[in-house]
């Protein structure tokens, strides 16, 4: 049964390349349906906008039907309907804002615009796991890499940093086709780094000069924030150094060491934040939460912080609907507002604008 | 009598309630503007059902422009009529948008013998269809530059983007048309019709025309090689 602290939520996310369909009662998860375009942006070596937005036309009915026989409910007995409105790819979101506005039409039911981000770190609430009331959260994939400051999941989110140009997950994908290792890259790079030497090359770690970073009284700008594209450069460089001498690219070594370049900076910067903001609990979200080489790190320097960590399962890390449909019920149980039906996508939606407010 | 709901957003964001039987136009709705098909349409539905009293099960059906129109806003329009009819259970029709175009040419005083309508295409091209004077299809849709159009009367918006071109073409577009775009009331009696000679409407693929555009990046074929 559905209660007002466990409404009966449908979820929907089509930000980028997955059509993902939740459904979630309360806290308890009970379908998570997700259809992927990744197959057919691999020859692209990226994800190509156009491509997706096709493919979540045609994936959206069947998603849904799915999730609804998974999860053994019907459409009447959903209480509320949330969709991603923002961040993400422009003519990705509309065809899935598109597609809720007329499922919670023809179905009578409220519509919540929510955040992606901010659903991401929805995920901590289900299936038992208690989060502290004040937590943070880094978020790193192929379209973000964010640290959060989450004060209430519902009314008070803080972006800490962020990347400036690159996300962690685009760095893999450019550094995998330097390489030669196929898409996507972080499992290709991950994989590749396994039997390489981390020290073999020092490659940067973006914004970590003194004048970026300043000190914690005095902060400098980028203090919290990533930048992956010199990273890039260097590797390129390095790369190239191998062809012009005519010597094999020592693609193991190279692997390992960006590996280490990104994982390094940004679980250094995350684990600063936590302790400067005094957050005791550290949720990390994102596909690239996959990769084996930063939870090892991760868990390394938050367990000598005192911070705790938390990695939801693999499936609820990558973008899928459950995530929004837990945060749509952690909305519902809040008393939010819906959306209503005019709102429109924001392919830019900050944090701070956790569920969209009615337009008047 | 049970009434169609018509769709269409290959041009803007366009909405008609009609009558199944006598194929009048019992409202509509369509958006001044072509880029707001997201914000708009699922309004614009809540609030035609909403004076019509009309129950979204009760529908006879869904008819829906399945384009060419730039594609962004035309999968607006599809998605939602594909899930209007999951929910509501009543049949979804795909009826190709530049038929709209054709029916307002077939309730002007002159039918020309054969005619072409278009629509803009962006990319400096229009998407194009040429019928007889009874509104049968005789060649299209088609995206090209206006350059390419047969030496023929061209009604629709798609007629005054390119006028130099379209005169060497000998084609020449139609005064009267040329703010014309596809709206839904003329897209639903245009299926209503062919629905009832038997023509199959189930398809409901958009006509996108174009592949998606996609190269595959020069690092890629390299590896390939
Ligand atoms: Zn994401």
């Amino acid at each position: 049964m559905s209660t007002p602290q466990h409404p009966l939520v449908l979820g929907i996310e089509s930000s980028c390349d997955e059509t993902g369909i939740g459904i979630v009662r309360g806290t308890q998860l009970l379908a998570n349906t997700v259809s992927s375009s990744m197959d057919e942006h691999v020859r692209f070596g990226g994800v190509i906008p156009e491509i997706a937005a096709r493919a979540h036309l045609e994936a959206f009915v069947p998603t849904l039907e799915q999730a609804l026989a998974e999860a053994d409910v019907t459409l009447e007995e959903i209480d509320a309907i949330a969709v991603t409105s923002g961040p993400g790819l422009a003519g990705a979101l509309m065809v899935g804002v598109a597609a809720a506005k007329a499922l919670a039409l023809a179905t009578g039911k409220p519509l919540y615009g929510i955040n992606h981000l901010v659903a991401h770190v929805g995920v901590g609430v289900l299936e038992g796991s208690v989060l502290p009331p004040t937590f943070g959260a880094l978020l790193v994939s192929g379209g973000h890499t964010e640290i959060l400051k989450v004060t209430s999941l519902t009314n008070d989110v803080q972006l800490l940093g962020a990347t400036i140009d690159d996300a962690a997950g685009e760095a893999y994908d450019k550094t995998a086709r330097l390489l030669g290792l196929g898409y996507p890259g972080g499992p290709a790079i991950d994989k590749a780094a396994k039997d390489g030497d981390k020290k073999a090359f020092r490659f940067p770690r973006g914004l970590s000069l003194p004048k970026f970073v300043g000190s914690a009284e005095e902060p400098g700008k980028h203090r919290n924030n990533f930048s992956f594209s010199g990273l890039k450069t260097a590797v390129a460089r390095c790369v190239e150094h191998f062809e012009a001498a005519g010597e094999p690219i020592p693609v193991a070594d190279i692997s390992a060491s960006f590996q280490e370049a990104v994982v390094d900076v940004i679980t250094s910067k995350a684990v600063r934040a936590m302790q400067e903001n005094g957050l005791k609990t550290l949720l990390l979200g994102g596909g690239v939460a996959a990769n084996t080489r930063l939870r090892e790190l991760l868990a390394a320097r938050c367990a000598s912080a005192g911070i705790t960590l938390v990695v939801p399962p693999f499936s609820l890390c990558t973008d899928n609907g459950g995530m929004v449909a837990a945060l749509g019920a952690q909305l519902v149980a809040a008393g939010a507002e819906p959306s209503g039906l005019d709102f429109a996508t924001d392919s830019s939606q900050p944090v701070t604008n956790i569920v969209l407010e009615p337009r008047s | 009598m049970p009434n169609y709901l018509s769709i269409d957003t290959s041009a803007h964001a366009s909405v008609a309630l009609i009558d199944s039987q006598t194929g009048a136009v019992l409202g509509e709705r369509t958006s001044p503007r072509g880029n707001d098909q997201t914000e708009t349409l699922a309004g614009f539905v809540r609030d035609l059902l909403a004076e019509h009293q009309q129950v979204g099960a009760e529908l006879a059906g869904i008819i829906v422009g399945v384009g060419p129109g730039p594609y962004t806003g035309l999968r607006v329009g599809l998605v939602a009529a594909r899930t209007f009819g999951f929910v509501w259970q009543v049949p979804v029709h795909g009826v190709m948008s530049l038929h709209a175009l054709a029916e307002r040419v077939l309730d002007t005083e002159h039918v020309p013998a054969e005619f072409v309508v278009a629509s803009d295409a962006r990319r400096k091209e229009v998407y194009w269809a040429k019928y007889d004077a009874s509104g049968e299809l005789l060649d299209g849709p088609h995206v090209a530059t206006a350059a390419t159009l047969p030496a023929l009367p061209v009604y629709g918006v798609g007629a005054s983007l390119y006028p130099e071109q379209l005169a060497e073409a000998g084609a020449h577009g139609v005064e009267e048309s040329l703010d014309w775009i596809a709206q839904a009331a003329e897209l639903g009696w245009r299926g209503i019709k062919d629905l009832a000679k038997g023509v199959d409407l189930s398809d409901t693929s958009p006509q996108y025309l174009r592949e998606s555009d996609a190269q595959v990046p020069a690092f890629m074929k390299k590896d390939k090689a």
